[in-house]
């Protein structure tokens, strides 16, 4: 049974992770065709503040809970920087921001490296996330639970964002019909840094529990940004739930490969099915050009 | 007078590019062995390489509009295909026909794959070093481009492609040395590997491909197919409604930079006397599409002499500076497609010819 | 040559194309002669020693993903370098390093390591930490007939005229540890590692000697080196609950790897894990207290011995009194030591005097006394297991009592077959 349930539920779990990556870029893409290779850092500072918070906050118990707002404004701020500074120059050249982006990332990690050292920072887990419960066979961590919820909160959160609030009737505008946005007075530049703060902060988020895995180092974006970004790939644009399928169907179905093979052949083997899978559907699983995105 | 103008911008069409070929010709076979030390020769060879790939990824990105962020691992099976070879010729020199390479006997059961075993014939290496890379390409590229998958999705799936090469290879280590990759060869087609008088012509060898990989490009930039390929890149959907299937026409810039690349990637390997994941993965084809950036991406010349600098700025900037050169390859990107998002050589280029003709280049 | 390759190469050339193609192999053609196979010419050396200093390159990744480890190893060179200017140079002669930076990239290191040996002309170099990075330095150091010093325990199979390799070889650190392992008693063993050269080979030697010793493998896991996510394969170990858990993992892998493990409810009592790649530096890293695990090296910074309390002392006096000595370090600050005792000995710097009088050569390290074996260039070194206490110390709690003499093909271990796996 266990060779079942392990898995499953582990792959759920990074599945989960894969979304919360995923979202913020889904957003950026969808809305401003932004391609931002920076976004795995913004993975990274997440982790990194929560190292920080644990440094002022010495309960554990509480800074993981302190941590999850400020790794969502650090790396939301961060997003923003990087939209005001560079990307808001290139927009409609995607392949550009691409490239551009790419550089970003690698200043990032350099500079995380002389800031924080090589070497890695322990991030210590909250005694409340540290265990397991037994279920068939599998001791699931408490941890993985936790990323699930967290991705479960994001989605809800963003779909509450989008559906109910002013920002998001302007965001769903501007994807719709970015020029007539325009016209009907939504200020289509305030909206476009909005998504982008939202989305580098949900990567934030999503660092911080990357952290509980692995502590930090400045390396951690590169191991989730491909993979993050097959997931957008694959679930297609213009809808979350197309995301939210791949997510987890990625994160599931490598669980399964790592478990019958290896870790490495089930990088591979997944990567093979994506392909396979876009010659299916080309468009990935969902896309509605001019609809909303949740 | 308009007419003489004309006949000279006709020639300096044809003839133009050839001269700047020739030029670069006579830099790498004549004026850099004069002047640089054995060492250095060697280590313009590695840029040499790098600099063919990049010649492929201005005929795919530059002219056909197709980022390709996986060349890594069509460098890697010309890499790897040549460093079998090698590796197969160095354990036969002491082992006799039927001897394995090293690592197979150290790290495996002492027995060899068997698609191995071809690459003991010369003529058969040289053969897939370009058979391969054609053929995989072929594959892929048939079932990226006919579904129309293109732009930023197909970046991303290259990308991948590099990841997942690369990773493969690191988990095979019975069978290509994982992370180690193959390395420790002896000889190149019979030749001393160690001598500096071989280790001058294997850089002769790898800057003549270079100057071929050149003038096949300018012959097909010349061409019909160098026009469609254009207009493919700058209005696909028109291109189709003139009867052409752009997915051909694309296909076949995307295996001939294949190609490229594996020739790079084949010479790469007895110049730096290593291959391993991490000339292939990723990083490295980003770092291949840096110079490309640099140079020019739709220029004739521009991604060759944009490759080789960088190559040098890599080995220069990480002697004067070993802890900064990621900020200097990071700043590059940034800079590059900031300001100059064509490349340095196509701005200069733009600044002469309107100053020459008020004509606006592309 | 020449003519006949690109002859291959190339596609259908024009007229054009043919006439630059022939230029440009006349143009290479006059460029180069070629020496086949056996005649080789002799490669000279350029290291000039007529002067007061004498150069020596330093070859460590200061950036990219190994920086982590082989900056600790660069601090302790150059310390080295200082102490052994302080008392007057080599042979009379003041150290000059030359320092390199490998970027963790196998192409660089022996891109670098040409460019010490034939541009620098440095008399030896020290570093390098993976295998890769030294498998790509062996042919060239090899060729140009210099002198490579290796600082790091690695999975032996390797011997080369121009090598000295100052860390363990596996019969000094993985089959002490499985002598260990058997006098604890212990019945069932899993192996977890990254997946690349040096794990896989050590779990190989592991597997062989497990089944000669009676231990059963009761699980084998590997993880990629970039990947820290170990939630899936720990629960392998969680449900084989193995008497021990031998970790070849490198890196900052590890710290996903010990993270899962706890998670699941292991822990000293129930599947201690002995270690080989964590040491003083890392313990703390790991975001969980690991007291009670074990790790096997030859140094831990608990010895006692007067030249490990200079050691220490002289460590932390450089770096700061937070900084850890560490096996790595201990190893390549020996090295220079061992390269000066090697010149004093010869009365020279010239590789092949060097060798011709290299064995027997003696060093008192901080780890105790070390010997280099002439023949296979490692050197006999005392095996260690230690118990992490609540400081992020060792305490040893088993010791081979005197240095294992290097062994690097394991040719004295009859149940060692390589062609077995």
């Amino acid at each position: 049974m266990d060779a079942f349930t392990t898995p499953l539920l582990a792959g759920t779990a990074t599945g989960a992770l894969l979304l919360i990556a995923a979202l913020g870029l889904a957003l950026t893409f969808g809305q401003m065709g932004v391609i931002n290779m920076a976004h795995g850092e913004f993975l990274m500072a997440g982790a990194y503040t929560t190292f920080l918070t644990q440094q002022v906050v010495t309960n554990t118990d509480l800074s993981i809970l302190v941590a999850l707002p400020a790794a969502f404004v650090v790396a939301g701020s961060l997003g923003l920087l990087l939209e005001v500074s560079i990307i808001s120059w290139m927009y409609r050249r995607p392949l550009d921001t691409l490239l551009v982006t790419v550089g970003v990332s690698l200043l990032l990690q350099q500079l995380a490296k002389d800031i924080f050292g090589a070497q890695g920072d322990p991030v210590q887990t909250p005694g409340w996330l540290d265990g397991n419960i037994d279920v068939f066979g599998y001791h699931w961590p408490y941890r993985q639970m936790f990323t699930i919820l967290l991705a479960i909160a994001a989605l809800v959160g963003l779909g509450l964002l989008l559906k109910y609030t002013a920002y998001g009737r302007q965001i769903r505008a501007t994807v719709q019909n970015r020029d007539l946005a325009e016209t009907m007075g939504v200020s289509t530049r305030t909206v476009d840094r909005v998504t982008f703060f939202v989305g580098s902060g949900l990567a934030g988020v999503g660092g911080v529990a990357v952290s509980l895995i692995s502590g930090t180092n400045p390396n951690l974006g590169t191991t989730y940004i491909i993979s993050a970004f097959l997931v957008v790939v694959a679930g297609g644009l213009g809808q979350l739930k197309g995301t939210v399928i791949a997510a987890f169907a990625v994160g599931i179905v490598t669980a399964f490969f790592t478990d019958w093979f290896n870790s490495s052949m089930a990088q591979v083997f997944t990567f093979a099915l994506v392909v396979i899978f876009l010659q299916l559907r080309p468009q990935g699983l969902f896309t509605v050009r001019t609809r909303g995105l949740a | 007078m308009n007419n003489l103008l004309q006949t000279g911008q006709r020639l300096g069409r044809t003839w133009g590019p050839l001269l700047g070929i020739a030029i670069v010709a006579i830099a790498l076979l004549v004026v850099a062995p004069a002047v640089l030390s054995p060492f250095r020769l060697n280590n313009l060879g590695k840029y040499v390489c790098w600099a063919i790939a990049g010649v492929g990824i201005g005929l795919a990105w530059g002219r056909g509009g197709m980022l390709v962020m996986g060349q890594g691992v069509f460098f890697g099976l010309g890499g790897y295909a040549m460093a079998m070879h090698l590796k197969l010729e160095a354990a036969m020199a002491t082992g006799g026909p039927d001897a394995i390479p090293d690592f197979m006997v150290l790290y495996g059961d002492g027995t060899m794959p068997g698609w191995w075993e071809p690459f003991r014939s010369g003529p058969f290496t040289l053969f897939a070093i370009l058979v391969l890379p054609a053929i995989a390409a072929t594959i892929l590229g048939f079932a990226i481009f006919k579904r129309r998958v293109k732009g930023a999705y197909f970046a991303i799936l290259t990308q991948a492609l590099a990841v997942a090469f690369a990773t493969l290879l690191v988990a095979t280590i019975k069978q290509t040395g994982g992370f180690n990759g193959l390395n420790q060869f002896t000889q190149f087609f019979g030749y001393n590997l160690y001598d500096p008088v071989n280790k001058r012509m294997i850089y002769s060898i790898a800057a003549v491909l270079l100057i071929v990989c050149l003038v096949v490009v300018w012959q097909l930039y010349r061409s019909r197919f160098g026009e469609l390929l254009v207009a493919t890149r700058d209005a696909e959907e028109r291109v189709r409604f003139l009867g052409h299937d752009p997915a051909n026409i694309k296909l076949v810039a995307f295996v001939v930079a294949a190609v490229m690349a594996s020739i790079g990637g084949a010479m790469f390997a007895p110049i730096t006397g290593i291959i391993s994941p991490s000339d292939v993965d990723a990083t490295a084809s980003i770092f291949l599409i840096a110079g490309v950036a640099l140079g020019g991406r739709s220029l004739l010349l521009g991604p060759a002499i944009g490759a080789l600098a960088v190559g040098f700025g890599r080995t220069f900037l990480s002697e004067s500076f070993p802890d900064q050169w990621t900020y200097f390859l990071g700043l590059l990107f940034i800079v590059v497609i900031l300001f100059f998002p064509s490349g340095l050589g196509s701005s200069w280029s733009q600044l002469t010819s309107r100053l020459r003709t008020k004509e606006v280049a592309r | 040559m020449t003519e006949g390759l690109s002859h291959v190469f190339e596609s259908r050339p024009r007229l054009v194309t043919g006439t630059v193609l022939a230029f440009t192999a006349a143009l290479s053609l006059s460029a180069c002669g070629g020496t086949k196979s056996g005649e080789s010419s002799a490669v000279e050396s350029c290291v000039d020693t007529s002067g007061d200093t004498v150069k020596l390159g330093f070859l460590n990744s200061t950036s990219g993903a190994m920086a982590i480890s082989e900056q600790t190893v660069r601090d302790s060179l150059v310390m080295a370098i200082d102490e052994i200017n302080a008392d007057g140079g080599i042979l009379g002669k003041k150290v000059e390093p030359v320092a390199e930076d490998g970027a963790s990239d196998p192409a660089i290191f022996a891109e670098k390591i040409e460019k010490l040996l034939t541009g620098d002309c440095v008399a030896a170099v020290f570093g390098g930490w993976t295998s890769a990075s030294r498998k790509a330095m062996l042919p060239v150091v090899e060729a140009n007939k210099g002198l490579l010093f290796y600082p790091v325990q690695y999975e032996g199979l390797e011997a080369s005229e121009n090598i000295y390799y100052t860390g363990a070889t596996t019969n000094q650190q993985i089959i002490p540890a499985m002598d260990f392992l058997k006098s604890e008693g212990v019945k069932t063993l899993f192996l977890a590692g990254s997946d690349y050269v040096f794990p896989r080979t050590a779990n190989k030697i592991i597997k062989q000697y497990a089944e000669e010793l009676g231990i059963e493998i009761v699980g084998e896991e590997y993880v990629p080196l970039d990947d820290d996510d170990w939630t899936t394969q720990v629960a392998k170990i969680a449900a084989a609950k193995p008497d021990f858990v031998f970790n070849t993992i490198n890196g900052s892998s590890n710290v996903g790897f010990v993270k899962a493990y706890y998670e699941q409810g292991l822990g000293p009592d129930n599947s201690p894990i002995i270690s080989v790649s964590i040491a003083e530096e890392e313990a703390p890293a790991m975001g969980k207290d690991i007291t009670g695990q074990y790790a096997a090296w030859n140094y831990f910074q608990s010895v006692e011995s007067p030249t490990n309390d200079t050691f220490i002392e002289a460590f932390q006096a450089k770096y700061g009194d937070d900084r850890p000595t560490s096996d790595p370090m201990e190893a390549a600050y020996t090295s220079l030591y061992l390269y000066k005792a090697l010149v004093e000995k010869a009365g020279s710097f010239d590789v092949d005097e060097i060798n011709a009088s290299a064995d027997g050569v003696t060093f008192d390290a901080p780890e105790g006394t070390v010997t280099i074996d002439g023949e296979n260039h490692h050197i006999a070194k005392t095996a260690l297991i230690g118990k992490i206490n609540s400081d992020n110390q060792f305490d040893v709690v088993w010791s081979s009592d005197s240095p294992v003499e290097p062994d690097p093909f394991l040719e004295g271990y009859s149940w060692w077959d390589p062609s077995k796996n």
